[in-house]
């Protein structure tokens, strides 16, 4: 389960509307192991792609320092599909650096978008159930 | 010199569970030596057995991408903040 409030779901939509044209990416912070989620960091995507993304180490760099300096960590990734499922692809399988990160998928091939959520681990892709809403 | 190494969260079950350690060296090369002296679990974590940095993790000195400024022969100085960030993509 991921808890997710509100108007942090809807900054994730509002970052992918605006990039409409390419796949948009960020990360989330929030307690170690606490499955919430606290703060959205909107990153750029160096492909500057529809179909694929490489999130900016740069914004990477900046998003974790305002996390540690807020007491969080940063705890999963966003990105979004532009015509396709929020279902991880192969290739966000394939590249999932972290175990226990929370895999974040925005699509925005239906309206309203969807947001759904992932554990992905040793290749294995597992749902968790996205509560919308504030602790 | 002692400078401070910041670890993502994926390697810290590798260094006792702590999110920066403290490391010595004169260059990115020599600190990340330290950091495995110290915690030998992390060998093969950042450095690839050919002695070059694995192309899944960013590396900065302070704010600079180590890649363009040399590397692991990078020079650090005292208080340095060196932080390691997984490459993160996908499609």
């Amino acid at each position: 389960m991921l808890r997710l409030p509100g108007d942090l779901r809807q900054a994730m939509i509002d970052h992918a509307v605006r990039d409409l044209h390419n796949e948009a990416c960020g990360l989330v912070a929030g307690p170690l192991d606490g499955d919430v989620v606290e703060a959205v960091h909107p990153c750029g995507n160096d492909d500057a792609s529809p179909i694929v993304y490489t999130l900016n180490s740069l914004d990477f760099l900046r998003a974790d320092r305002a996390a540690r300096a807020e007491g969080r960590e940063i705890v999963g990734v966003y990105h979004s599909h532009t015509h396709t499922e929020a279902y991880p692809s192969p290739t966000d399988v394939g590249k999932a650096p972290d175990p226990g990160w929370h895999y974040i998928l925005v699509s925005l091939k239906d309206d309203p978008p969807v947001v759904r959520s992932y554990r992905i681990v040793e290749g294995e892709i597992t749902e968790e159930e996205v509560v919308v809403g504030d602790a | 010199m002692p400078v401070e190494v910041r670890l993502p969260t994926v390697l810290r079950q590798h260094a006792g569970g702590q999110s920066s350690v403290k490391a010595n060296g004169s260059t990115i090369g020599e600190v990340f030596d330290d950091i495995v002296r110290q915690f030998p679990l992390l060998s093969g974590q950042v450095v690839t057995t050919e002695g070059k940095l694995h192309k899944f993790v960013n590396v900065y000195r302070n704010d600079e991408d180590v890649r363009f400024i040399g590397a692991l022969g990078a020079p650090v100085v005292d208080n340095d903040v060196i932080s390691i960030l997984p490459a993160v993509a996908g499609g």
